[in-house]
């Protein structure tokens, strides 16, 4: 396998069909996939692909350009150092929810940062309705504190409103 | 038997090669346990110590080692935090006769190496199975070590947690309700 990996991004308004157009137009450029992850964020498509292979990002370009324009999306292809089977086990879950205002994301990865906590994944959600938005934040991550340590250095959070769950992830292996 | 394995030195026992994805026997449906003879002893003996030379394995199925017999190993005593559960469990001809509730965990595989994903499991079950001569045995279990034992039994029905992996989003949105599962049985 490859390590000679490009990170390729896509924004652009949702669709459906566009993951299939665009791994279909790399599929018939010779491109694999390594690692990717869609989402959809406030109505737009987002994508990033880890993709290697012998095409130039301009043939890239050329072959990906039909479904690029028809959505009027934007394209990105960055050369990254960037390896298969690296993947790390997350063993603490971090839960957030509350009234949402300026700063709570801040304040959270702050507050884990100062702990060496390793955030994995991180996303973030406004639930509730527009006059009453509610912001969720689910964070997983290696914490090499425990449990109630990771819980005390998010105690701060806690008194201010914002209701804070820690939990360990104890991954069954079997 | 005709399973590939690593005798250990004087001991008697052997580290059995682990399937792993994508080989399609990890997707056959394993046969009830008839014969509770040395050969069957042989095999658990085998099976849990494969078992105890995977890296941090809690359980096993038999038809991991390519033994498409239904038997499973368990063993919840010895995680970090220390959960509710039934020691060491040989579980043979296991069958889930209750569910009970259902949350998302994060579960590995030996047979599939370097991935983790989100399973939604039932939170109480009650199982029925021998011990591994052959008397009958029942068990209420709860959490993890439930957890445990549908990840074994999903293997001895061809199943793989990659098969009912989910989205990390779905956490936020516990809605999927727990389905008894599994390739038919034929």
């Amino acid at each position: 396998m490859s390590d000679d990996w490009r990170m390729l991004t896509l924004i652009g308004k949702d669709a459906p069909g566009i993951v299939a157009g665009v791994t279909t137009a790399l599929a018939g450029s010779g491109v694999i996939l390594g690692e990717t992850s869609m989402l959809r964020l406030g109505g737009n498509f987002t994508v990033m692909m880890m993709i290697a292979g012998d095409a130039s990002d301009e043939d890239l370009r050329r072959m990906l350009k039909p479904v690029v324009s028809t959505h009027a999306m934007r394209l990105h292809i960055d050369p990254i150092d960037a390896h298969l089977h690296q993947h790390l086990v997350p063993n603490v879950q971090v839960t957030v929810s509350g009234a949402d205002r300026v700063g709570i994301v801040a304040q959270v990865t702050s507050a884990l940062a100062e702990g060496g906590f390793n955030i994995l994944d991180l996303d973030s959600d406004v639930a509730g309705s527009e006059d009453k938005p509610v912001y969720i934040l689910l964070i997983s991550g290696i914490a090499s504190e425990s449990v109630e340590e990771v819980e005390e250095r998010l105690d701060s959070l806690r008194r201010s409103g914002v209701s804070v769950n820690v939990s360990a992830i104890d991954t069954y292996i079997g | 038997m005709s399973l590939q394995s690593t005798p250990i030195s004087g001991s008697g026992v052997a580290v059995l090669e682990i399937l792993q994805l994508p080989d399609p026997r990890l997707k056959q449906v394993s046969e009830p346990v008839a014969a509770f003879d040395d050969a069957l002893q042989r095999f658990i003996d085998d099976l849990e110590e494969t078992r105890c030379n995977g890296p941090a394995a809690v359980g096993i199925a038999a038809p991991q080692v390519g033994m498409f017999k239904r038997v499973v190993i368990i063993d919840c005593s010895n995680t970090r935090k220390p959960v509710p559960n039934h020691g060491h469990l040989i579980l043979v001809n296991p069958e889930i006769t209750h569910w009970e509730g259902f949350e998302p965990g994060r579960e590995g595989c030996l047979s599939v190496p370097d991935y983790t994903g989100n399973v939604i499991r039932a939170t109480r079950i009650r199982l029925s199975a021998q011990n591994r001569e052959g008397a009958a045995v029942e068990y209420d279990m709860q959490g993890y070590e439930a957890r445990a034992a549908q990840h074994e039994i999903d293997h001895l029905d061809g199943m793989l947690f990659v098969d009912r992996v989910v989205s990390r989003r779905t956490d936020l949105f516990r809605r999927k309700v727990y389905q008894k599962g599994g390739a038919k049985k034929t």
